[in-house]
């Protein structure tokens, strides 16, 4: 087996899911320069409601062919993820635009641990486990596994990245949001409906996650309470990584950043003669995070974001 | 309770003096009201106003945003284990070690702080963010090949404190009383958060302290001033570092044990939490966040009892609801009430009054808004 | 007069936009030099490339004969150069007091041992920073206000407190940007005192300003920056009648 080939597949399943969550960062971050933090914990539970619906499905029709299974829990997990992020906007967010960033960025901390800790209590401290329903094929390219699922992962990920594209660059409310990013109240002047197109974007980023979310739950086989906090930290640095604002650049550092991780995983050993394993693979996303800021604080496709007057 | 606090404000030694009197007797009454395990909590109190002033200085001085404070912790921590456990072979005294574990910690701020302060704010959040749970990631993973940190079993059997022959690691005997290990390090602790509030309070009201606040209020102004912004923010965060760290070996000598688990990201937005809650940049403020957000999850602990009484059984574990009333802490404090408990009324401070009455009334209202 | 200021063949540009397009201007020692302009001309944007806040695209700037383009705003300060802003901006929750305190950072040294050990040193330093922050407040016409808080003060009185902050950094050149904007006639009258007030106590004064009769009152040269050009310069009463200027500014009337 070509371990190269194999993690750069591995690298570019996991990378896609990193990129659709790293959308959500960037949207917002475009329009109100908010990170928000309780972006991760939408997607665990997007996770964690479409794992739940898709158990009393399993119960109630045991016939039903696994995509339909998991389609049924996606159905449910959207809208409450959209349900969601609408809610944290206008209650967290909305009411701090004008006070200091210091304080949306503390309530963002503060949704986040309340939207841990209320998982916590609902689904409890253990792992929930992604029953085995979805089919398991499994084929070679060039010396490599890959599962149906992976393909499956890669092809609804791009097809959601080419939707919001498109939504962004074709559609009115795309349009709005475009330039609600480039200024506030420059489109408010021009009749745009800024709170609506701020809730939008949070709205739009959640269903992506909540699809992300099904996605990770589905290719690691269970989800957890905690699992939205690094996902998130990633999918951030993701979008840093890419230029945070900007939409292509949050796919690219996804798709990178996953990349990055696999084969970093994969060869940290033999680099470092055998001093580092594989357990530091979560290590990389910092690393990348910090060396960005540090040397191209614009990202690959982005502007400049380093301090400014 | 008006007259009372009448009476004391005009009167500040006598204040200063029942105050000192209370802190020295205070482990007596709690050891003798609640039992000595919540003289443990008090001990642990003490470390956390530690921890809350050494990032006050960070984020409530000079308006940075710290999210892996407790790196620094965990590197004071770790520097104590390395030098006074079993663990090498090596047992320094502590006088020697806690100063390096500072040392080490402040540096760690500098070498952390030196690329990433031309950052905003809400980056170096994440960039700290990333910088804690990589600390967090080496603790955990470095027992091979080359056994550092044991790993996450964390290492034990580190050396308590001793004093003049004296080890605070057991009970003292003296006058006839005797003194369990957690009455002695509550001493200790008071005597270095004592000196922790004074060099806090030094700082806020000098040439540095002013430059800090200037710095939070308006950067742009503020190097227009002629401040050297980037080494103003870095002195900072070397600063708070160096609390956090001097917390840190503290805390190990204190526990006798040290595993990763007790550095994780929570533990910063914990003490984050607690600035946010008492007042950020207010020195009492802080210290009465630390003492609520240590006392209320201990007080929790009854909730379990209630539950067991009431419903017969434990429905929702106290400890779980911990993180979640941090959490709506967090955001109910910053929708309603953004300066905190106690917000900052030092605009009265120092300046004689030599000024109109009405000013100074205006000043006070402009606190309790601002 | 020696020349305090050189500003050289001075550009800026933001992406493909000339902000500063080619400016060259000297100030000398003890004038009053006007900048004048219509909005957008580049004005404030020279200010910020002299004062280091800005990086110049290309050009010189000469303080005192020392090339200063490059330099951080700090180290700017440090050399005599210090400046304030269109739109005030004071450090608005301290006290204008501490305000002026701040001003007084470049021009002292007590550093956290200094402060943490508050020894006799220091001690002194503190007093120092207080008597001459106390000091310069009178000196603008603000005394006895130091207690508020800096944001709360009068519109005019926070104009003045911005200009108090900056004698604290002991200027030779001391750059004013719009200082009377949105002040009455009798205000004016009286900064304009000031002005004189300071540059008779040897502060040399750069002034951006669009009230044209303060400008042509009280500067000893004027010059007129237009769309990041400057298209003149010289005594205010040559200045007043160059065809150049009346376009400018009739143009920019009209627009």
């Amino acid at each position: 087996m070509d371990i190269f080939t194999q993690q750069l597949i591995n690298g570019l399943v996991l990378g896609s899911i990193y990129a659709l969550v790293a959308l959500g960062y960037t949207m917002v971050y475009g329009i109100l320069e908010l990170i928000n933090f309780a972006h991760g914990e939408v997607t665990m539970i997007g996770a964690m409601v479409a794992l739940t619906v898709i158990g009393v499905l399993m119960g109630v029709a045991p016939d039903l062919p696994g995509l339909m299974v998991v389609f049924g829990g996606l159905l449910i997990a959207i809208p409450a993820c959209m349900a969601l992020a609408f809610g944290i906007e206008k209650i967290a967010y909305r009411p701090l635009r004008r006070a200091p960033r210091l304080a949306p960025l503390i309530t963002a901390i503060g949704v986040s641990i309340i939207l841990q800790n209320l998982a916590m209590l609902v689904w409890g401290r253990q792992y929930v486990s992604f029953p085995p329903i979805l089919p398991r094929g499994q084929h070679e390219i060039l010396g490599a596994h890959i599962t149906d699922l992976q393909i499956f992962i890669v092809v609804l990920s791009f097809s959601l990245m080419a939707g919001l594209w498109l939504l962004v660059e074709r559609t009115r409310l795309g349009r709005a949001m475009r330039a609600t990013a480039q200024s506030r109240e420059v489109a408010e002047l021009m009749g745009v409906n800024v709170d609506r197109v701020i809730s939008a974007t949070f709205v739009i980023g959640a269903a992506i996650a909540a699809i992300a979310g099904v996605m990770v739950s589905a290719y690691y086989g269970l989800a957890h309470y905690y699992m939205g906090f690094m996902l998130g930290l990633k999918a951030f640095s993701a979008a840093v990584l890419g230029g945070i604002g900007n939409i292509a650049g949050a796919m690219l550092g996804g798709l990178l950043l996953g990349v990055i991780e696999a084969l970093g995983a994969g060869y940290i050993g033999d680099i470092t003669g055998g001093f580092l394993g594989s357990h530091y693979q979560d290590v990389f996303a910092f690393f990348v995070l910090i060396l960005v800021l540090v040397f191209r604080p614009s990202g690959l496709l982005g502007e400049r974001v380093a301090s400014r007057a | 309770m008006q007259a009372v606090h009448k009476y004391l404000g005009a009167r500040p030694r006598l204040t200063l003096v029942l105050l000192a009197a209370l802190l020295v007797i205070l482990p007596f009454v709690v050891g003798a009201g609640l039992g000595n395990s919540w003289v443990r909590v008090l001990d642990f109190v003490l470390l956390y106003v530690l921890l809350a002033l050494g990032l006050n200085i960070v984020v409530g001085y000079a308006g940075l945003l710290d999210l892996g404070y407790i790196a620094f912790y965990a590197l004071g921590a770790y520097l104590y284990a390395w030098l006074a456990s079993p663990h090498f072979g090596l047992h320094l005294p502590f006088w020697a070690v806690l100063p390096l574990g500072a040392a080490l910690a402040g540096m760690f701020g500098v070498l952390l702080g030196a690329p990433t302060l031309r950052l905003r704010g809400d980056y170096l959040a994440i960039v700290t963010l990333g910088f804690g749970e990589i600390i967090r990631i080496f603790m955990n993973n470095l027992n091979a090949p080359f056994n550092l940190t044991n790993g996450p079993q964390g290492m034990n059997l580190i050396d308590p404190v001793s004093i003049g022959g004296v080890s605070l690691g057991r009970s003292l005997r003296v006058f006839g009383f005797t003194l369990p290990s957690t009455y002695l390090y509550y001493y200790l602790f008071l005597a270095a958060t004592l000196l922790v509030i004074v060099i806090a309070m030094r700082l806020q009201d000098s040439r540095i302290g002013r430059a800090w606040a200037a710095l939070r209020e308006d950067e742009v102004a503020a190097a227009a001033m002629g401040i050297n912004t980037r080494n103003v923010k870095l002195l900072a965060f070397a600063m708070g570092a160096t609390f956090g760290g001097l917390a840190g070996g503290l805390f190990a000598a204190f526990q006798g044990f040290i595993s990763p688990e007790s550095f994780n990201l929570w533990e910063s937005i914990l003490v984050l939490c607690m600035i946010v809650l008492g007042g950020m940049g207010n020195i009492p403020g802080v210290i009465l966040g630390a003492v609520l957000l240590t006392v209320i999850p201990e007080a929790l602990r009854y909730l379990g009892d209630l539950q067991r009484a009431t419903l017969g059984h434990v429905v929702v574990d106290p400890a779980d609801l911990r993180m979640l009333l941090f959490g709506v802490a967090l955001v109910a404090m910053m929708l309603f009430r953004p300066a905190g408990l106690l917000p900052s009324r030092q605009r009265k401070r120092e300046f004689s009054a030599q000024d109109g009455v009405a000013e100074q009334e205006q000043a006070d209202l402009y606190d309790a808004r601002a | 007069m020696a020349d305090l200021l050189v500003v050289t063949n001075v550009t800026k540009r933001f992406g493909g936009l000339a902000a500063l397009d080619d400016v060259s201007l000297s100030v000398g020692e003890g004038e009053i030099y006007g900048l004048i302009g219509p909005n957008g001309a580049g004005k404030t944007t020279l200010f910020n490339c002299m004062t280091g806040l800005y990086s110049v695209t290309s050009g010189q700037v000469l303080l005192s004969g020392a090339a200063v383009q490059g330099l951080k705003p700090h180290q700017i300060v440090t050399r005599g150069f210090a400046r304030t802003f269109q739109n005030i901006r004071l450090f608005a929750n301290m006290t204008a007091l501490e305000n002026v305190m701040v001003g007084r950072h470049a021009r002292t040294r007590a550093g956290v041992l200094g402060a943490v050990i508050r020894g006799a040193r220091t001690r002194a330093e503190e007093a120092a920073i207080h008597d001459k922050a106390r000091e310069l407040m009178d000196y603008v016409g603000l005394k006895n206000k130091g207690r508020g808080l800096a944001g709360h003060l009068p519109y005019g009185d926070q104009r003045r407190l911005e200009i108090a902050r900056a004698l604290a950094t002991e200027p030779r050149l001391l750059a004013l940007d719009e200082p009377v904007a949105g002040m009455n006639p009798i205000e004016r009258r009286q900064m304009g005192e000031l002005f004189l007030k300071l540059r008779a106590g040897g502060v040399t004064l750069l002034l951006i300003e669009h009230d044209v009769k303060l400008v042509m009152g009280l500067c000893d040269r004027v010059a007129v920056l237009d769309y990041g050009r400057k298209i003149a310069e010289g005594e205010p009463e040559s200045v007043r009648k160059d065809p150049a200027v009346i376009a400018a500014y009739l143009g920019g009337e009209a627009a």
